[in-house]
């Protein structure tokens, strides 16, 4: 008995040490909040939509839904953590350009194109092409001119929405064609919403690379401390600059699937503030924002918390400019949780529970 | 001391930005009237890229007129701006101010300079001497306009989504207020009420949330076109109808051109107008002012209308649109 019960509590134990449990953790809390509060929270029902398609639609296929563009950011956000051990705060502006140039060569000149004037997927790899080329621009900045991630992509963050509304001549353009709106919404016959194949993919694509190249290890080494790195045969401006155009490709990506839910884009407002909730998201998943060690599946999963979170608060009629006030109260506690002064306090705590028992059955 | 050089280097770096942003500050003395215009941000809206482009076709060299404009978001940068401009001896300064407060200095200095002030779009917590002229909308109005139409449509139960800008500014407000008001006198529901921030996928994050808890609804009342499209997006996917005759009312503001297309589909039931077309007025004012004449008001309030998905035609599209 005495045995079990240790192994038990062991397993917890190294499960609470995991750094995946401060996002599991929170996404089984408001789980279980739902649950308490309105079980049909996880109703999924099958419908149609007004083109007579299939959809399924809920709650949590909402949160999965709109939770996609966050997790593919997510990612690229916590390689540049990891390696540069700052973060781009320009990922909304960057969002606001890729989509603005998929808009632009898809409908030439004119704003209001009856058909496309090319390729969805020639609009799209022009616009992976930009967004990495301006993650190049924030990479060369960090990595080798060696400022401040933060101050860098400040740059970007000012001027970015301003080159997105130049790109397009300042105009509004609107695709009417209905196959560019399968890539945010739903393809005809498939009921689950394209973004979770796209961010499935991604994150695919994501687990295979850090399996099988050392990109991940690079990334760490370099983070951790960058002249030993160095003297280990690394280059260490290069992985950093890499991230940052990885970045790029990820936020090609969202760009894609923000301006496909609408068909067409505000440049003011489209992916406002995503860039802080992707910092929120590397945060969540318990990782150091100065940079070395990361952990990518607990990163996407604090992406989806966030979401979770959004989604809960509209669900519960929380006015929507109060819910960065409600963010701001998750990152406080994850902060004071992680800083490691309360670590150890926790740490000493648990031994001095641990002890009392042991103490008493000597006794 | 590296973080100094730093942010010195990103500074300097935006200040060569702004200064190619507002070039062109040449004098001349042919003649021409000098103008400097302060407006926020020609990205913000719709509304105001056609405003913009308004300005700039209006006060051109062949109308008369050397113009110089400047943008912000930003009060204090829109302070800044402006006293560059009174230091410039500008005759007149054309002010679309980002927010209500902060600008009794400035225009003080304006006055003793000899450099007349116009308010244009938004009105500032000044004392009236201070400017020549206000030529604004009436949001109040705006908003009435809408829920009388609403109130016309004599529905059996009003079960309302009301989707809000960003709190605060001139036009929630108003649009909201009328609203509030005849919930209040005539017992509409209300479903939702939060501000989508002039955002459309804010919106139909909102209106699906709504959906998904199977909540009945059937006004959707935006403040903004955006957001009505947002909205739109989500009810599309629940496969619920909106539109002239359908299960769901459509609602939206400023007029843009798609969303006036919108309407002539019946997709949507109403727009009510956000007149962004100052700059003929403005110009008639400068012209009356450069004659010698006094102005019989001060503040001008520009004619808006509402449009009805039933009555509107191609004409109204293509000469409201913006």
């Amino acid at each position: 008995m005495q045995s079990r019960n240790n192994t038990v509590s062991e397993l917890l134990m190294k499960l609470f040490r995991r750094q995946i449990f401060i996002p599991i953790a929170a996404l089984l809390l408001l789980a279980l909040f739902n649950l308490i509060a309105d079980p049909s929270f996880f109703k999924i029902t099958l419908g149609t939509n007004s083109a007579g398609d299939p959809v399924l639609s809920g709650y949590l296929i909402t949160i999965l839904d709109y939770g996609s563009e966050l997790a593919i950011l997510a990612i690229g956000m916590t390689l540049v953590t990891a390696a540069s051990g700052g973060q781009d705060i320009s990922v909304g502006a960057a969002i606001a350009i890729s989509g603005s140039v998929v808009l632009r060569v898809l409908c030439g000149s004119n704003s209001r194109p009856e058909t496309l004037q090319a390729p969805i997927i020639v609009a799209f790899l022009v616009s992976c092409l930009v967004a990495m080329a301006f993650g190049a621009f924030n990479g060369t900045l960090v990595a080798y001119f060696k400022i401040q991630p933060m101050v860098a992509t400040l740059i970007l963050f000012t001027a970015g929405r301003s080159i997105a509304a130049w790109i397009n001549n300042n105009e509004l353009p609107i695709i009417s064609e209905p196959s560019f709106g399968y890539f945010g919404g739903f393809i005809p016959g498939i009921p689950i919403p394209t973004p979770v194949f796209i961010a499935v993919a991604c994150m695919i694509i994501t687990a295979l690379t850090l399996r099988f190249t050392n990109l991940g290890l690079y990334c760490q080494a370099v983070g951790i401390n960058d002249k030993s790195s160095r003297l280990n045969g690394l280059n260490p401006a290069f992985i950093k600059f890499l991230t940052y155009v990885i970045l790029g490709l990820c936020v090609a990506v969202a760009g894609l699937i923000k301006v496909s839910r609408l068909s067409s884009i505000n440049y003011s407002v489209i992916a406002k503030d995503i860039e802080m909730d992707a910092i929120l998201a590397v945060a969540l998943g318990g990782n150091a924002l100065s940079g070395g060690k990361f952990n990518m599946t607990a990163s996407i999963l604090g992406a989806y918390v966030i979401q979770f979170l959004t989604t809960t608060l509209y669900k519960f009629n929380v006015q929507s400019d109060a819910l960065s006030a409600y963010k701001a109260v998750v990152v406080i506690a994850l902060v004071v949780l992680s800083a490691p002064i309360v670590r150890e306090k926790l740490t000493a705590l648990k031994n001095s529970l641990k002890k009392q028992p042991a103490a008493k059955e000597v006794a | 001391m590296k973080i100094q050089k730093v942010l010195a280097l990103a500074a300097s770096a935006m200040l060569c930005m702004s200064a190619v942003a507002c070039d062109g500050g040449k004098k001349d003395d042919d003649g021409l009237i000098k103008v400097g215009i302060i407006n926020n941000d020609p990205n913000e809206s719709g509304y105001r890229t056609a405003n913009d482009n308004d300005m700039k076709k209006t006060f051109t060299k062949e109308n008369g007129y050397d113009a110089q404009f400047s943008y912000s978001l930003k009060n204090d940068e829109q302070i800044n701006a402006a006293q560059k401009y009174v230091q410039d001896e500008v005759d007149y300064l054309l002010l679309s101010a980002a927010d209500t407060a902060g600008w009794d200095s400035v225009l003080q200095d304006a006055k003793k300079a000899g450099v007349k002030v116009i308010l244009f779009d938004r009105t500032i917590d000044a004392d009236a001497s201070l400017y020549e002229a206000s030529i604004v909308s009436d949001m109040d109005k705006e908003g009435q306009t809408a829920v009388d139409w609403l109130k016309g449509q004599n529905l059996s139960e009003y079960n309302i989504i009301h989707l809000q800008g960003v709190m605060g500014s001139a036009a929630q407000k108003g649009r909201s207020g009328a609203l509030d008001q005849a919930v209040k006198d005539l017992g509409w529901n209300l479903i939702t009420q939060q501000t989508a921030e002039w955002n459309a996928e804010k919106a139909t994050q909102i209106v699906q949330s709504v959906i998904d808890s199977g909540k009945k609804f059937n006004v959707i009342y935006a403040e903004n076109d955006d957001m009505a499209k947002g909205a739109v997006a989500a009810l599309d996917k629940a496969n619920i109808s909106h539109g002239v005759g359908k299960d769901v009312i459509i609602m939206g503001f400023d007029c843009n051109k798609w969303a006036l297309e919108e309407l002539l589909k019946k997709n949507w039931n109403y727009d009510g107008q956000c007149n962004p077309f100052q700059a003929s007025y403005i110009d008639s004012i400068i012209k009356d002012l450069e004659a010698g004449k006094t102005l019989s008001e001060k503040v001008v309030v520009m004619d808006e209308k509402g449009f009805d998905a039933s009555t509107i035609t191609q004409a109204d599209v293509d000469k409201y649109g913006i």
